[in-house]
């Protein structure tokens, strides 16, 4: 089974005057499993489009396998495309349908027939070979698009939502699935969802998409604990950001003073480049804030805790600093009774490990 | 509720179902059951009881068949261009940008809304000795002297395509319309080339729309008489050019009924066959998936079909990839320059001669091209004519008339085929579209004989009965197209905010549907405002519709009057589709 690497030039595209992708540069490993993760209208379909061939770039260049494939058409690129509304030929059974791109590329009838129907075991649907794509449930069709496109074993694999209109449980076992076959296939997939959950759990990497642009690539760890903007620090997970000044930039960290606040403290870059003075949030993740019951004058950052809510493992503590025009923050525990305090306006005192502590440049939002 | 239903119906709801389907019922029983009943009597019926003189008569020489087969030649070949020329147009429709899409259909509309007395009076003019083609062959060196391209088999041709290339065209762009454009794209990334996504995935999904343009077309074109009495010659008449003769002429009902029962047998004869390949819920052009295709064409037939389809396929990929490659850089959603060509080629032919008509209808020369000087002299003519101000109102008058009553009684009843769970819904729709399928003909003739007896002939009460039997279908369609879109819930909603059922309907209801009862309006409306076949026995003298004054006119002499008319009614409908487009735009954007 072959794979193929990916490389795109800035590429970019327009309908009218809108933007919807601006020039754009990505590179694909062999055998890498990348998700574009974004808002809706964010441009991963458009993106995923101009890679498949469906649509023509204005600008930039497609390569595959360093093999420049802008100008060819969509089926000449041997690029799978698992379409967002799955796109099954309705005038075709189940069966038809998956056997399409094996008739397209003159397999023979009987080696057509046994690859199908492996396919389908794939999915694990084989009861419905005969069935019309109407006769069935939208899960299923999903299934069946995603078989279509294993059948014929592309060297790149481009799903749109593949898994967006499947309950909690057959997406958690589809998720498993889609894995597998990219652990047997070695393809490479681009994978596009809005559930960061899924994000996290499948890729190699995340191509995070804002606004027709990359906000920021990387493997979900870079992503999660070292976000460049706070539109990726607020997309990914809860995360309370807290308004500071640079005080100095060091090899390991800066040191930082917290908007309000008399003392400094430290936190570490994410990447970016700070200058002293430089007015920066702080990002720290609710896991890692902690609160203790505090005593009448212990100093440092306090505020009134206002609600705690228990979502199964984990329970949320949502605090009101005392510091005014600091906004609401939110910290996560284990569930366990007894400890950390939650009688509600109980005062406490926040503190936070400085290494959890992540510098963001400000306004790096859109 | 719905077992409670099931097991008894109440009172009530009997009776609301007969006052909202009754008044249609009704006018369908009287004015079509019962004038085509007796027309039909009439044929088998003499003084003397039951006689087949008639029908004796009908087969007894060759000169009736040998006008059927015509008929039927002329109805075949006009079916089969339409179809395979309006394919590409429709087509082209469907897959460009909104913009040039409105272009497109904006011409596609104005000739489908041009009246075809205007059409096939425009092609007299074009066609004649002096007219634009001769003068072109011959300033060409072409030919020496005026051809005569007249009262033949291709000028009679050239004008049943272009009278119905239009509803081709839109009968089948409501089926493309439907399809999904992310399946010739999704064949594309399986590997199908452009020749092959067409063929296997395109073509066959766009079926259900090629035969109900087809069906559509050869049951119009089998009822014409327009275009054949104008422009063709004596060895183009067509059947009902023959029930016409028989009633202006000698007033032999009996033979007229026996020469409709043959038209209706072979119309029967088609649409079962129709059925039995394709059923007749496709006729519609609703279903994208052919829902009982499969099982329907038995498993062999299918298996030829995907044959040749895949045949088809590899052909033309084989052609384009021996064209020179202009596909780089190309977008794969642009329509090719030579099926652009090919469109606006088809919508020139049958525009055109209709707007070069404009300039004639100004010059001094009569209907001679080029145009001399510059005259409202045949306007003024007009103008002064009380004939033809008398018809224009009578038309405006009955047209109204028509559309509203067509509304009044069609919306109820498409309210009951759409919510109501009255039982044996296909019958009654069927019932409700067959003066689609009756040719007009039949019916015209039928209600000429019953309104004789009831003294309604030559009222405009009678003639609004007439036209509201045949433009009700559209309306029926239309309405329940609208509401199976409506989304109850909307109702639902309202009344949970409290609103009354009145205020439901005021607020909520009606203003949804507002567009599509004003679009059946005008389509009742215009039905009527072109109608000729009914107002062509009920009508006459200063009782005239106008397009009964035109025909009038135009079987007696072509003169530049008539281009005059032309001209009015061509711009008429062109500012009516604009305004039209324009409302139904804004009410979109809002
Ligand atoms: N054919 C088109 N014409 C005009 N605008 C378009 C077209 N296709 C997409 N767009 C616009 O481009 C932007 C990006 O669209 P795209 O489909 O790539 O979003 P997306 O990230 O896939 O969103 P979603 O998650 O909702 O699927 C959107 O604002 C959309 O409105
Ligand atoms: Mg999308």
């Amino acid at each position: 089974m072959v794979s193929s690497s990916l490389r795109i030039l800035e590429l970019s595209k327009r309908y009218g005057d809108f933007v919807a992708l601006a020039p754009t540069s990505l590179d694909v490993a062999k055998g890498e499993f990348l998700t574009l993760l974004g808002p809706s209208g964010s441009g991963k379909t458009t993106l995923l489009s101009l890679i498949a061939g469906l649509a023509h770039p204005d600008e930039g260049q497609i390569l595959v396998d360093d093999a420049d494939v802008t100008h060819s058409p969509a089926y000449d690129r041997d690029i799978g495309v698992v379409f967002q509304n799955y796109a099954l030929f309705p005038h075709m059974t189940v069966e038809d349908n998956i056997a399409f791109p094996l008739k397209m590329r003159k397999v023979s009838d009987a080696e057509a027939r046994r690859r199908t129907m492996e396919a389908l075991e794939t999915v694990r649907l084989p009861h419905v070979a005969k069935r019309f794509p109407r006769e069935l449930s939208g899960g299923q069709q999903q299934r069946i698009a995603l078989a279509r496109c294993i059948v014929y074993r592309p060297a790149i694999i481009l799903m749109d939502e593949p898994l967006g209109a499947l309950d909690k449980k057959l997406r958690d076992q589809m998720q498993l699935e889609i894995k597998r076959i990219h652990r047997e296939l070695r393809a490479t997939i681009i994978y596009v969802t809005h559930d960061q959950e899924e994000a996290m759990t499948m890729s190699d990497r995340i191509c995070l998409m804002n606004a027709g642009a990359i906000e920021q690539l990387g493997t979900p760890e870079d992503l999660y604990f070292r976000p460049r903007s706070m539109f990726v620090a607020d997309f990914l997970g809860e995360s309370n950001l807290l308004s500071a000044t640079v005080r100095d930039v060091d090899a390991e960290g800066l040191d930082i003073v917290l908007a309000d606040q008399a003392a400094p403290s430290r936190a570490v870059g994410n990447g970016s480049s700070f200058a002293a003075g430089e007015p920066i949030k702080i990002m720290v993740r609710p896991q890692n804030l902690h609160v203790v019951t505090a005593a009448a004058d212990s100093g440092g950052l306090t505020g009134r805790l206002v609600d705690v809510m228990i979502s199964g493992s984990l329970t949320r503590l949502y605090i009101a600093p005392e510091t005014s025009g600091m906004p609401q923050l939110v910290a996560a525990y284990p569930t366990r009774s007894g400890s950390p305090p939650h009688e509600i306006g109980q005062l406490v005192s926040l503190g936070w490990n400085p290494a959890d502590a992540v510098a963001i440049r400000d306004g790096g939002g859109h | 509720m719905g077992t409670a239903k099931q097991r008894a119906l109440p009172r009530s709801q009997i009776w609301s179902w007969v006052a909202m389907g009754g008044p249609l019922a009704l006018l369908l029983v009287l004015f079509l059951v019962y004038p085509v009943g007796q027309l039909l009597l009439l044929s088998i019926h003499n003084d003397s009881g039951f006689t087949l003189a008639q029908y004796r008569q009908l087969f007894a020489s060759s000169v009736y068949v040998d006008v059927l087969l015509i008929t039927l030649k002329i109805s075949l070949v006009t079916t089969l261009v339409c179809v395979v020329t309006g394919y590409p147009i429709a087509y082209l429709i469907s897959v460009v940008g909104k913009e040039r899409k409105a272009t497109l259909l904006f011409w596609v509309l104005l000739s489908f809304w041009t009246s075809f007395l205007v059409r096939a009076f425009a092609w007299i003019v074009l066609l004649g000795r002096n007219g634009v083609i001769n003068k072109l062959l011959l300033s060409l060196g072409i030919i020496s002297s005026p051809a005569s391209l007249l009262y033949n088999f291709g000028s009679v041709l050239v004008g049943m395509v272009n009278a119905l290339l239009p509803l081709a065209v839109l009968t089948m762009l409501s089926v493309m319309e439907n399809i999904d454009r992310n399946l010739p794209r999704a064949a594309a990334t399986l590997g199908a080339r452009s020749g092959m996504a067409f063929w296997k995935i395109y073509f066959p999904l766009s079926l259900p729309g090629v035969a109900a343009a087809g069906i559509m077309v050869f049951v119009t074109a089998i009822g014409f008489f327009i275009v054949p009495a104008l422009l063709g010659g004596r060895r183009e008449t067509m059947i009902t050019q023959l029930i016409i003769d028989q009633i202006q002429q000698t007033m032999n009902w009996g033979f007229a009924g026996a020469i409709s029962v043959l038209l209706l047998f072979v119309v029967l004869i088609v649409f079962a066959a129709y059925d039995r390949l394709l059923g007749l819920s496709t006729m519609t052009g609703v279903a994208t998936a052919p829902k009982s295709k499969p099982s329907r064409l038995s498993e062999p037939i299918a298996k030829v079909g995907d044959v040749l389809l895949t045949l088809l396929g590899t052909i033309s990929d084989a052609i384009i990839s021996l064209l020179p490659s202009r596909r780089r850089g190309r977008n794969p959603d642009q329509p090719g320059f030579g099926l652009q060509a090919f469109a606006w080629t088809m919508l020139l032919i049958i525009s055109l001669p209709t707007i070069l008509m404009i300039p004639l209808s100004f010059g001094k020369g009569g209907l001679n091209w080029p145009p001399q000087g510059f005259t409202l002299h045949w306007y003024e003519t007009v103008l002064a004519s009380p004939v033809w101000t008398q018809a224009l109102l009578r038309s405006l008058m009955v047209g109204v008339g028509t559309g509203l009553l067509a509304m009044l009684i069609g919306t109820p009843a498409a309210f009951l085929l759409v919510r109501s769970n009255i039982p044996g819904k296909g019958a009654w729709l069927a019932f409700i579209l067959s003066p689609i399928v009756v040719p007009r003909m039949i019916i015209a003739v039928g209600l000429f004989y019953v309104f004789a007896n009831i003294g309604l002939v030559g009222s405009a009460f009678g003639l609004i009965l007439g036209h509201t039997v045949v433009a009700v279908p559209y309306v029926v369609m239309t309405m329940m197209a609208v509401l199976r879109n409506y989304d109850t819930r909307l109702d639902h909603a309202a009344s949970s905010l409290g609103a009354r059922p009145f205020a439901t309907l005021r607020h909520v209801t009606f203003p949804i549907l507002g567009a599509g009862m004003m679009s059946s309006f005008l389509f009742a409306f215009a039905t009527s405002f072109d109608e000729l076949t009914i107002a062509l026995f009920a009508t006459g003298g200063l009782n005239a519709t106008l397009p009964k004054q035109f025909w009038d006119e135009v079987t007696l002499q072509v003169s530049p009057v008539i281009a005059a008319v032309s001209t009015c009614l061509f711009i008429f409908m062109g500012l009516l589709i604009f305004t039209a487009e324009r409302l139904r735009r804004r009410a979109a954007a809002r």
